[in-house]
């Protein structure tokens, strides 16, 4: 029974992972399409060739007598055959799907100023070793809104009608206000004004040489990010989690239980709860889906060196081949979290089991 | 969602009374009024080109201060902060004819708690053979006459920038010394050295002062004009930034095009997803599956990277970025809830009737289902009209906008960008952002007021 059911869940798991990793394939040769109407996903690879025949040239010891013109001839040449060899000379549809193969293999090219911070000039190492702080920050904020909003939505849904009821329907419309323009508030009273949080960045100069004091030093960074995105997030969230609540406690079964005289917390986790949470995620999910947008904004606001950081830095220094690479990992970041998504929602909802 | 929602009337009429009988409806339109007849002011005083070339002269703005506080900015701090000051009506007398040498005194009084920003001369003059050579005098509260400084002119038009020179600060540090018999502990600015009240208290001397300025010119045909300009601490009602310009110029300005901007994305793309969600609900089969899969599509593409990457990449001006946003959105997540809709009003009687008597499929869509749903869509499209208005400021926080387009978002930027929170110039970003917060808030409030009336299920709630 409980073998027959996992093996359902996986199974819709992997279809929707098939399906997921098609449409990101379709966004991904979006990107490049757009990109390279203005011809900077060709150039990105043939900067790279040159670099690797350049390369090349300078340690080969049969062309050391030449001129540098002569060189140049010849670094021309091998260029262009290997433009040939790569197929690089066929009109765009064939380049393009060439382009595509790279780009999910995350084969990404090289930055033209970048490096990472070991050194690197690739653009995936550029771009991977970021990713752990973003989800770090954006996994924190996620977890944390999801339990806070679910919490206080149930409790306005108890207590309904009351002044915590009415206050927080009543600020719900300063949830348009996005998170990282909270950000800038905050950055101004509890940095600028009563010095008692650091504006942004991920930890203390010099870093704390013990364990617990790095993790300590990243908490205190993380306060004001996380805190300006729960503000944003909370106010509505609190809201929408207690219409569905209040909507899923006239329910008729509900009434029932009532009725038999089962306790408040009994009702309240297997009657309301249970029942509500399946569109509770899904509409969750898509708040997290375009929160990933903030995500961006948000860290470059604080300096939080993760992917926003990288896009903000390639912007200002103009590294196409960066910018091109961050719009592909945010596509499979985006993949992943659908995916992530509907995998909770299949242990969740039992109607995907049947 | 059941069929209730779509057999309750309301007409335009009627939804306008309903806003006007809430007090968040009354409070968001009274916030609109405001914001509109400010910049139907602002437009009707200027165009926006020339406001925008204005904004992009750096030659325009030189007699205005630099970073200066809003004016009531004082008011909170309890401080009476000086103000510019031109000098203006000189007594101008000969000295001697042969050269010819005239003397420029300027009296004037200085009232205000902070010293003054800055100090420059502005000078224009017309000679033969060689610019003239000033020499500059000041004479304190004291009645103490000290020399600052002597220096020819460069070319005819010229500024002497008294703050930046360090022959001056040597002159004020002597004199200061003089008086209080020692060297001074504190470090002597010029603008400090030319408003102390030469003792231990680094306090601000209250009186009156005189500029004097003597003009030994090389020819006696030569001529000279001079503008000094003491500049002060606050400016106007929006205050100055670091290229001295007003900000309420870019502020009125830049705000009608921001309500555009959100306003045309907000209106487009609902509209188009409201006519793809429609196209797709009526018809079924292959269109609907294409839209949906087109839908899903869309929902996994990196949308900000993208729009960044776009107007990076390509240059686009605002209004060609907005339509690069209608396209990226074309397919967005709200054509699921509204075909969910489509597919309810399908089975109302009243489309049945339609298709016996032979409506075409245009008619029914555009004529009888559309109108239908229209109403529970417009408070999301109000809703999500602020979402647009902080998209055009996170592009320009991000430095990809057109630079010479005075926008809210691009005053946050520029005040980011020159260290504005660092520094203390709060009102910098202050006032664009509650621009932006009073829109965003009322815009919302609006939406939510209008949900109430045509989704009546959460009147209840």
């Amino acid at each position: 029974m409980k073998i027959k059911e996992l093996k359902k869940i996986l199974l819709y798991f992997l279809k929707r992972a098939v399906a997921i990793f098609i449409t990101v394939a379709i966004a991904i040769y979006l990107t490049i399409v757009i990109a390279n109407a203005g011809g900077y996903v060709d150039k990105i690879v043939e900067d790279e060739i040159r670099m690797s025949v350049a390369m090349n040239i300078r340690n080969d010891p049969t062309i050391r007598g030449y001129t540098d013109e002569q060189k140049q001839k010849i670094i021309e040449s091998r260029v262009r055959n290997e433009l040939r060899r790569r197929g690089l000379d066929q009109p765009f549809f064939i380049r393009s799907i060439y382009h595509l193969k790279r780009a999910l293999l995350l084969d990404l090219g090289t930055a033209t100023t970048m490096t990472s911070d070991s050194g690197s000039m690739l653009v995936k190492n550029i771009i991977l070793e970021r990713i752990p702080l973003s989800i770090l920050l954006f996994t924190t904020i996620t977890l944390l809104e999801f339990f806070i909003t679910l919490y206080l939505g149930l409790k306005l849904s108890r207590s309904y009608g009351s002044f915590l009821d009415k206050l927080i329907v009543y600020l719900s419309p300063l949830s348009t206000i996005p998170g990282w323009f909270y950000g800038i508030f905050l950055i101004m009273i509890f940095y600028s004004w009563i010095h008692i949080l650091p504006p942004g960045g991920f930890m203390d100069f010099p870093p704390p040489t013990d364990f617990l004091g790095k993790v300590l030093s990243v908490l205190k960074h993380m306060i004001l990010p996380v805190s300006s995105w729960l503000l944003s997030f909370l106010f509505l969230g609190a809201y929408s989690q207690r219409n569905f609540f209040l909507i899923y406690s006239t329910e008729d079964y509900v009434e029932v239980a009532k009725a038999k005289g089962l306790p408040d917390k009994i009702i309240e986790r297997k009657y309301i709860l249970k029942p509500a949470l399946p569109p509770i995620v899904t509409s969750f999910a898509l708040a997290l889906i375009s929160s990933w947008m903030g995500a961006i904004v948000t860290e470059s606001i604080f300096n939080w060196p993760g992917l926003g950081m990288v896009l903000f830095r390639a912007i200002g220094s103009f590294d196409a081949p960066v910018i091109v690479g961050i719009t592909v990992i945010y596509a499979y970041l985006l993949g992943a979290t659908v995916l992530l998504l509907d995998f909770i929602y299949a242990l969740i909802d039992p109607r995907v089991r049947i | 969602m059941d069929n209730m929602e779509f057999t309750s009337s309301y007409s335009l009429k009627g939804i306008i009374k309903e806003v006007i009988k809430s007090k968040a409806g009354l409070f968001s339109l009274f916030i609109f009024f405001i914001l509109i007849v400010l910049s139907i002011y602002a437009y009707l005083s200027m165009p926006y080109n020339e406001v925008k070339t204005l904004w992009n002269d750096s030659q325009a703005w030189l007699k205005y201060p630099r970073n200066a506080m809003p004016s009531w900015w004082a008011f909170f701090i309890g401080k009476n902060l000086p103000k510019n000051i031109n000098l203006q009506e000189p007594k101008i007398e000969t000295i001697s004819d042969n050269p010819k040498i005239l003397k420029y005194v300027y009296n004037f009084s200085y009232f205000y708690d902070d010293f003054p920003s800055e100090f420059n001369i502005f000078l224009k003059s017309s000679y033969k053979n060689n610019p003239p050579i000033l020499r500059v005098y000041w004479i304190n509260t004291k009645g103490d006459k000290i020399f600052l400084i002597e220096k020819q002119q460069r070319s005819e038009a010229d500024t002497f920038y008294l703050g930046n020179e360090t022959s001056i600060e040597e002159n004020l540090t002597k004199y200061i010394q003089e008086k209080l018999g020692y060297y001074p502990p504190f470090p002597i600015s010029a603008m400090k050295g030319l408003f102390i009240e030469p003792n231990e208290n680094q306090s601000i001397a209250k009186g009156s002062y005189s500029f004097i300025v003597e003009v030994q010119f090389s020819d006696k045909s030569d001529t000279i004009e001079i503008e000094p300009i003491i500049y002060g601490k606050v400016y106007g009602i929006a205050g100055t930034d670091h290229l001295r310009r007003p900000l309420e110029l870019g502020i009125l300005w830049g705000m009608p095009v921001d309500l555009a901007f959100g306003l045309g994305a907000s209106l487009s793309i609902t509209i188009i997803q409201l006519i793809l969600a429609t196209v797709s609900g009526w018809y079924g089969g292959v269109v609907d599956n294409l839209i949906q899969r087109l839908t899903e599509i869309y929902m996994l593409l990196p949308f900000l990277p993208l729009m960044i990457m776009i107007s990076l990449f390509y240059k686009l001006t605002i209004w060609k970025l907005l339509v690069v946003l209608i396209i990226l959105s074309l397919f967005g997540s709200g054509i699921k809830t509204q075909r969910a809709m489509v597919l309810q009003v399908k089975t109302l009687p009243y489309i049945e009737a339609a298709r016996t008597y032979g409506a075409s499929n245009m008619r029914i869509v555009f004529l009888y289902i559309i109108p239908k749903i229209l109403p529970p869509v417009i408070p999301g499209l109000i809703i999500s009209i602020p979402s647009y208005i902080f998209l055009e400021a996170i592009l320009s926080l991000f430095g990809v906008l057109d630079p010479t387009e005075p926008t809210l978002g691009r005053i946050i930027e520029d005040a980011f960008q020159n260290g504005a929170l660092y520094k203390g110039f709060y009102y910098w970003v202050i006032e664009p952002s509650i621009i932006i917060i009073l829109m965003a808030i009322s815009f919302a409030l609006l939406g939510f007021v209008i949900d109430k009336i045509v989704n009546p299920r959460l009147k209840e709630i």
